[in-house]
């Protein structure tokens, strides 16, 4: 095994160690929920990541794929009385199905009109779920109160298994985007982000592997989604399938290091604390103070390193080394 | 192939026996690129066919022609610039081996081959032009070609890099690999081809061994003028 799979692997075993390494912070129900939310989100932009960074397709869509993962979890539980793990799975290749369908006219968009043409989906499917009586309208679905446990992914008193379950999606997630990158359907991707048609020439078929990375990133912002709902015991139209979702799981990957296994992550700590820190501290003051705080953030980003926190890090130590 | 009202190429007829090499020479502007993405399938042709190992291939996408085992350089080199060297080249590896591992050591007997070894782990983007014309030729091996089209591979090398790049040639076609060349230094080309196509305007105006091509009074008066080839002719005499 090498240094690097020792690495990734020791850091899922300490994140699953935490809550009995401080058993002081896992009591604190806030101080757990932003950790939850950091590897919910940082899940969510390595899903994206995946097409958008490695793949240089970027997508302000990925909302729809994560809200039809939340959407299959809360209609099997709340409609169907079924199992929500169930419903995640079928969510998240409803998803990944919803992808390869919406691909057909965007890939054939090139750069900034792809961008385009995936925010349009993101209304479309919007205005769609407000209207559509079947999966709850604008009312959105209400989780009834069931038995506690991973049989229904559902706790009441206590955060920590949620914490677990996120750990594992991002144990997943991280862990499906870390296989790719190190094979060849990574190779091709970034082949294809960096010169389409010197791909073409040695043998990629660009329109299968950007089509192919597409679902598999559509199936994981599902998974994404599917806890996501979970953890609210609710979805709503707005509250998934949203620009502003969308742009999270954009702006998070920008700031960490689009197209970097690590960035996600980075990116993701840095702005949730900031987030939920922020709203609870000056909520009442008329909220947006995280927003303005990271939108600086994105700017220095974006004009002093492209790759990010994750390249500005690889920068210094490059210059020590 | 037509653009519009021009006339790219007009009616060229050529054949590339198996393990041969074949240079294609004509001034700027007679279609030696355009012919180049023809057959690799860059542009479709608006008229006439494509035969590779008997199959037509016009009009196929060039991933598959690449699958097929015919392969190109660009003139342009076109390196994945923020992959390393080594990426760039197991990219075109990738093409027959699906195993990571493999495909690495494809890419560094490729990088080896091609006297690249100690620069597998720079960025594509940051070398040097004669070495990322050799990353193209790298590139384009990588994937075992059976034809392997070269565009002007060796502009820009210096005379001591242009005799390494013809050895790599000669060493290439021993293996069976078949080789057409776009070259415009001639003494590289001549020594080695065993047919050279001469295209001007968009026109074949020549096709022969290259002994005989650098005394066709039409490819000197288009291409070669009379100093190379009376320059020639006292070489191949002497």
């Amino acid at each position: 095994m090498t240094r690097i799979n020792l690495g990734w692997y020791g850091f899922l075993v300490a994140l699953a160690l935490l809550p009995t390494a401080l058993p002081g912070v896992f009591t604190n129900g806030f101080d757990v929920h932003v950790m939850i939310l950091v590897l919910l989100y940082a899940s969510m932009a390595q899903a994206w990541n995946l097409i958008g960074g490695y793949g240089g397709q970027v997508s302000f869509g990925h909302s729809v794929f994560f809200g039809l993962g939340a959407y299959g979890a809360a209609m099997a539980l709340v409609t169907y009385h079924g199992s929500p793990w169930v419903g995640a799975l079928v969510g998240s290749l409803v998803a990944a199905g919803a992808a390869v369908i919406i691909s057909y006219p965007c890939f054939r968009l090139k750069g900034h009109y792809f961008a385009i043409a995936t925010f349009a989906i993101v209304e479309i499917f919007n205005r769609l779920f407000m209207m559509w009586n079947w999966v709850g309208g604008a009312l959105g679905l209400d989780y009834p109160l069931l038995e506690e446990g991973w049989k229904n992914f559902m706790w009441f008193d206590t955060k920590v298994p949620y914490y677990y379950g996120a750990l594992g999606l991002f144990a997943v997630v991280f862990g499906v985007v870390r296989w790719v990158d190190g094979h060849r359907l990574g190779a091709w991707l970034r082949a294809v982000r960096e010169g389409q048609e010197a791909a073409e020439s040695l043998g990629v078929n660009s329109a299968r592997v950007k089509l192919s990375a597409l679902a598999l990133s559509a199936f994981l912002a599902g998974l994404c989604g599917a806890f996501f709902a979970q953890y609210n015991y609710r979805v709503d139209p707005p509250m998934v399938m949203s620009l502003d979702m969308a742009m999270k799981f954009v702006l998070i990957s920008i700031l960490g290091g689009v197209g970097t296994f690590w960035g996600p992550l980075v990116g993701a700590a840095i702005l949730m604390p900031l987030q939920e820190y922020t709203r609870a501290a000056w909520g009442g003051v008329g909220g947006g103070v995280d927003l303005i705080i990271f939108g600086v953030l994105i700017i220095f980003v974006v004009t002093r390193q492209p790759q990010g926190v994750v390249g500005f890090i690889g920068h210094v130590f490059r210059r020590k080394g | 192939m037509a653009f519009g009202a021009l006339m790219a190429n007009a009616d060229v007829s050529f054949s590339v026996e198996e393990g041969t090499i074949v240079g294609l020479i004509g001034p700027n502007g007679a279609g030696k690129t355009t012919l180049f993405n023809c057959i690799s399938g860059t542009y479709r042709p608006t008229e006439g066919h494509i035969f590779f190992d008997g199959q037509e291939i016009t009009g196929r996408p060039p991933y598959d022609i690449c699958r097929r085992g015919a392969v190109r350089t660009f003139q342009v080199v076109r390196p994945l610039k923020e992959m390393s060297v080594l990426e760039n080249v197991m990219v075109g590896a990738y093409c027959r081996v699906e195993s990571p591992e493999g495909a690495r050591k494809v890419a560094e007997e490729t990088l080896a081959l091609c006297g690249m070894e100690a620069k597998g782990g720079l960025r594509a983007g940051k070398l040097t032009i004669a070495d990322k014309k050799r990353l193209e030729v790298a590139r384009a091996l990588a994937t075992k070609p059976r034809l392997l089209m070269l565009d002007e591979v060796m502009a820009g090398l210096t005379p001591s890099e242009i005799k390494s790049a013809v050895e790599l040639l000669l060493s290439l076609r021993q293996r069976g690999v078949t080789l057409l060349v776009v070259e415009h230094i001639m003494e590289a080309v001549m020594p080695v081809a065993d047919k050279v196509v001469v295209l001007d305007g968009g026109v074949k105006i020549a096709e022969d061994v290259p002994r005989r091509v650098v005394e066709d009074e039409r490819v000197i008066a288009a291409y070669l003028g009379p100093k190379f080839a009376s320059k020639h002719k006292e070489m191949a005499h002497a």
